[in-house]
């Protein structure tokens, strides 16, 4: 469902994403890991189509992010990291706005509407407007605008980030019950949160891949947290020895 | 183009529900409206005045068209110099820095249909504002008989003239996600544009004709006047078809870098 290959993002001389590859298989739920700064948002936004990578390939649904790019942004959903959110809008006509420019057919429309309002528990907040919700609102609204046209993939940036602890356990379920047929890619630096809801963990660290495992193949021997800072400072002692 | 509506049909919405549109449509109609009175009034009095010394040569050339509909275009086209930039700078910047470029630029949208949005939804407010100024040149038809021919060439230029606007306003606004950049960039450009042709009575023949030609109000004046050449309506055709163009290759440049 999901191949990324390689990738490699450069912005001048610094290297934000370095030959990262990884894959997920439909239905999954992939726990994206690492630190802030490791590559996360860059990875997100080349496999969603906004960036393109400066290497490396990746495929989405089976087609080439960068040759097929309209393709692929068919068929994903994206939240970034702060809902893209429009303040002066409603809910509602928001989210027709999203249906639209998504290539939704006009009679799918509405019925997208409603079916993404009930997932996301808007019905409250259906009239009011976006700039005057809470962030936990702005974030479910973040989300119904990913998912409103049923794509195959969705990606999540930070989807629980600024949350109280109520909203968090929301998102999650939310996500657990959204996952299914579709194939989610979450990332986090949020430990408990991947060992939750992820069936899979991908860790990042300074733009390099440092693990790639299952989740239950994971936790057998030793907690998240303990794999997750082992593998981050063996590559940065490898960082720091390799000159010599 | 279903596509470019649906934005168009957005950022049109979003400069009614915001106080924007009421406060810049306010401006422009009670600027325009005191440009109008006081062009009547200088009227009627040079009316008063040639008609007492019973000079009718002079009588002969005093007409609505010249001496009132023209000058008030101009002085509209000035306002528009000003007030197009606070409407443009949004478009692009805001979704930029409000982080909706994102949500923009990862749908199945082509940019093509983003940036013709854009400009469609900028363009109708504008041309909204040009239209509701045309209650002025209407009273004039009601009391007095103005030439309509010339009017309407007069309201088609400063429609060319004012889109040009959008469409250079968009380009700026695509720079940056600072709206006060977008707006001052804009603004100068639009000024530089209009006083270009300053120097060209001095400049020689060829730096002359070609800064007359660069110059938007060269050719607004022309259509003012009432000549309806295909060669201005031309030229504002390639300004905005060629800030577009730029426009679209701004936006797409965020995929080459």
């Amino acid at each position: 469902m999901l191949e990324v290959r390689n990738l490699t993002k450069r912005y001048g001389d610094i290297v934000a994403v370095d030959g990262v590859s990884f894959s997920a298989a439909q239905g999954q739920i992939l726990g994206f890991l690492g630190p802030n700064g490791a590559g996360k948002t860059t990875t997100m936004r080349i496999l969603t189509g906004f960036l393109p990578a400066t290497s490396g390939t990746a495929k989405v649904a089976g087609f080439d992010v960068f040759t097929e790019s309209a393709e692929v942004r068919r068929r994903i959903g994206y939240l970034p990291e702060s809902p893209p959110l429009y303040s002066d809008m409603t809910t509602e006509s928001y989210l027709r706005f999203v249906a639209r420019i998504k290539g939704m057919p006009r009679a799918a429309i509405e019925d997208g509407i409603d079916r993404a309002v009930r997932t996301c528990g808007l019905n409250d907040v259906r009239g009011r407007l976006l700039g005057h919700l809470s962030k936990g609102y702005r974030q479910r609204v973040g989300l119904a605008q990913a998912l409103i046209h049923d794509p195959q993939v969705l990606v999540l940036d930070e989807p629980t980030i600024g949350l109280d602890p109520v909203q968090i356990r929301e998102i999650r379920a939310l996500i657990r019950r959204l996952a299914g047929e579709r194939t989610v890619i979450l990332s986090t630096h949020i430990l408990p949160e991947v060992s939750q809801i992820c069936e899979k963990v991908v860790i990042i660290n300074a733009g390099r891949v440092v693990l790639e495992e299952d989740m239950a193949a994971l936790t057998r021997e030793a907690s998240l947290e303990d794999v997750f800072l082992r593998s981050i400072a063996k590559e940065g002692a490898a960082a720091e020895g390799a000159p010599a | 183009m279903r596509n470019a509506l649906t934005i168009a049909g957005r950022e049109i919405r979003s400069y009614f529900v915001s106080p924007i549109a009421y406060v810049v449509l306010t401006g422009f109609l009670l600027l325009g409206g005191w440009f109008f009175f006081n062009l009547l009034a200088r009227f009627n009095m040079l009316l008063t005045i040639y008609s007492a010394q019973r000079n009718p040569e002079v009588l002969e050339r005093l007409n609505l068209n010249e001496f009132v509909i023209a000058p008030l275009l101009h002085n509209l086209s000035v306002v528009l110099v000003i007030l197009v930039p606070v409407i443009t700078m949004r478009t692009l910047a805001e979704e930029k820095k409000a982080g909706t470029y994102e949500l923009l630029l990862t749908s199945p949208l082509r940019i093509s249909e983003i940036v013709l949005g854009k400009f469609l939804g900028a363009m109708l407010f504008v041309g909204l504002m040009v239209l509701l100024t045309g209650i002025y040149p209407l009273i004039l038809m009601v009391y007095g008989n103005p030439e309509v021919g010339m009017i309407l060439g007069g309201y088609l230029g400063l429609f060319l003239l004012a889109t040009s606007f959008v469409a250079i306003g968009i380009l700026t606004s695509s720079f940056t996600e600072n709206q006060i950049i977008a707006a001052v960039t804009c603004l100068v450009a639009l000024l530089l544009s209009y006083i270009i042709a300053w120097p060209a009575d001095n400049a020689g023949e060829t730096m002359g004709a070609i800064l007359r030609y660069l110059s938007l109000t060269e050719h607004f004046a022309q259509l003012v006047k009432g000549v309806i050449d295909s060669k201005d309506v031309v030229y504002f055709l390639t300004v905005i078809g060629l800030a577009l163009f730029l426009t679209h290759r701004s936006v797409e440049s965020i995929r080459w870098r």
